[in-house]
């Protein structure tokens, strides 16, 4: 395959014929997951004020270890090592980590964005060496669908969040009540969107359905394929409206905890 | 009448240069409109290849102001005329002269890919069955024209020239084409990881947001590509499962 020449195809970096403002998408995107890396990977170690009554941050959740009464299975261990900072979110926040960097999504922008590989199309790139995805590092991004499995489970127990967070403790008896506070409407519209991403997932289509050759004889398959295509049709869209509503649940129910927003109890 | 400027790339594969051309141009007019009067009024000599003015052929790709589009397909009501129209050749391929490129590359790579394999007829008379809702992914793919804009685009071509590890795009669709096939049996995974460097991809988009006939290429053809062979060669427990379950 190897008969082909062409006539001086370097050029310097960013060079492009391009009129249009090429740069702003991969700069905005740089901004936005900056941002939200730096949120979260400060939220993590804070290791407090990620509760507020019946809300657990969904950056802490599941609590698998910890101090409030959303943990499973008590305080901080034993075993812990003494030199790590301890924070519940570092036992947990890995998993949804992951799952995001392996995106096929989010792959495509943060090599654009991140790596300039390229910085955008038809404009050129910083190096001239490229392996892409064919060996190591880049050839792991092929296990996404194994974080896909434990983020199917992360969307159960943040559904459990919700209901959860539908249930009061009243403060002068002690009774528990059936409420809706706007925590609870924030952490749901948390599990929608983040369900809407999570099932719009290019393993999970190939999981559904994306495999076989043939439908026809397989309703239950097909149903499922289309469904997950739907979602995943908008998948950009649902990756980003999760990842901003993730930051803003953890936000609200920090300044709730923090006593500067007030939670107001709908019903 | 408006007059409009274009500067269009003229030279060969040993050199060349933009030259500026005006002309007049009017309402519903598209750039290859524009090519055609040029070369009836000032450059007789002008290198352009194109067929059918219609989008269906695939013949006139080229550049334009940077981004790769069918020359019949774009509008000059899509573009800015305040400032001249850059016109240049696919980068991606060896120049032949002025907008031509030699696109054989992609041809003679298309013949290394194992051919369309039914299985045995379902009919006594030797004929297939199909249901419609099996045909629909496939039918996606078969809307290529072979412009080749989405080759031209994909920065591992363009920018890499790893013309001899990766097939692009295009022949990509072609091999999801063949793979999906509810009557394929024949099984090109292997060569797609290996000679056909799927792994190359790093999946930015750039040829589907350039395909004229608006094929899903990245989600669609080369997404469950990728999936297909990390199910055979990159997933462990699928792996172990095979070998378990083999029948030795």
């Amino acid at each position: 395959m190897a008969e082909i020449h062409l006539t001086d195809p370097h050029h310097k970096f960013g060079h492009t014929y391009r009129r249009d403002i090429w740069w702003a998408r991969p700069l905005i995107i740089f901004i936005c997951l900056s941002v939200f890396l730096v949120y979260v990977t400060w939220a993590a170690f804070q290791g407090n004020h990620y509760t507020f009554g019946p809300y657990l941050s969904p950056l802490y959740s599941p609590e698998v270890f910890g101090d409030s009464p959303h943990s499973w299975f008590g305080a901080k261990p034993g075993w812990w090592p003494a030199v790590l900072p301890w924070s519940p979110a570092l036992l947990v926040l890995w998993a949804p980590g992951l799952f995001r960097l392996t995106c096929y999504y989010y792959r495509g922008t943060y090599y654009r964005s991140f790596w300039a590989d390229p910085p955008s199309c038809t404009v050129t790139e910083p190096r001239k060496k490229y392996r892409g995805e064919n060996s190591f590092p880049l050839i792991i991004q092929n296990i996404h669908r194994y974080f896909l499995y434990i983020a199917l489970f992360f969307l159960i127990f943040l559904l459990y969040d919700v209901w959860k967070a539908l249930w009061f403790t009243r403060p002068d008896t002690g009774e528990r009540s059936f409420g809706i506070g706007v925590g609870t409407l924030v952490l749901a519209t948390n599990v929608v969107l983040l369900g809407g991403y999570t099932l719009g997932c290019h393993s999970l289509r190939h999981l559904a359905g994306g495999f076989l050759d043939r439908f026809s004889g397989a309703p239950i398959r097909r149903s499922t394929y289309r469904c997950v295509s739907c979602f995943n049709r908008k998948h950009m869209l649902w990756a980003w409206m999760s990842l901003f509503w993730v930051m803003f649940s953890d936000i609200y129910i920090r300044l709730c905890s923090m006593g500067i927003w007030h939670d107001w109890q709908i019903i | 009448m408006a007059t409009a400027i274009f500067q269009i790339w003229r030279g060969d594969a040993s050199g060349g240069k933009f030259e500026n051309y005006s002309t007049e141009v009017s309402e519903g007019m598209v750039v290859l409109d524009a090519v055609h009067q040029i070369q009836a009024e000032s450059a007789n000599d002008l290198a352009v290849r194109w067929n059918c003015k219609a989008g269906k052929c695939g013949s006139c790709s080229a550049e334009i102001n940077g981004v790769p589009k069918l020359m019949c397909m774009t509008r000059l009501s899509e573009l800015s005329l305040n400032k001249p129209v850059l016109l240049q050749p696919m980068k991606a391929f060896p120049l032949i002269r002025d907008l031509v490129t030699d696109v054989s590359w992609n041809f003679r790579v298309k013949k290394k890919i194992k051919k369309f394999k039914p299985r045995t007829p379902d009919a006594k008379d030797g004929t297939w069955r199909m249901a419609q809702q099996d045909i629909d992914r496939v039918q996606e793919f078969h809307k290529c024209i072979e412009c080749f804009l989405c080759q031209d685009v994909c920065h591992v071509l363009r920018e890499h020239q790893l013309h001899d590890e990766f097939i692009g795009p295009r022949l990509l669709v072609h091999v999801a084409a063949l793979e999906m096939h509810p009557l394929d049996v024949e099984d090109r995974l292997a060569a797609v990881k290996k000679t056909g460097g799927i792994g190359y991809c790093n999946i930015t988009k750039c040829c589907t947001a350039v395909c004229p006939e608006g094929i899903t290429i990245t989600d669609n053809a080369i997404i469950p590509l990728k999936e297909r062979v990390a199910d055979r060669f990159y997933d462990p427990v699928k792996r172990l499962l095979r070998f378990l379950f083999a029948k030795h």
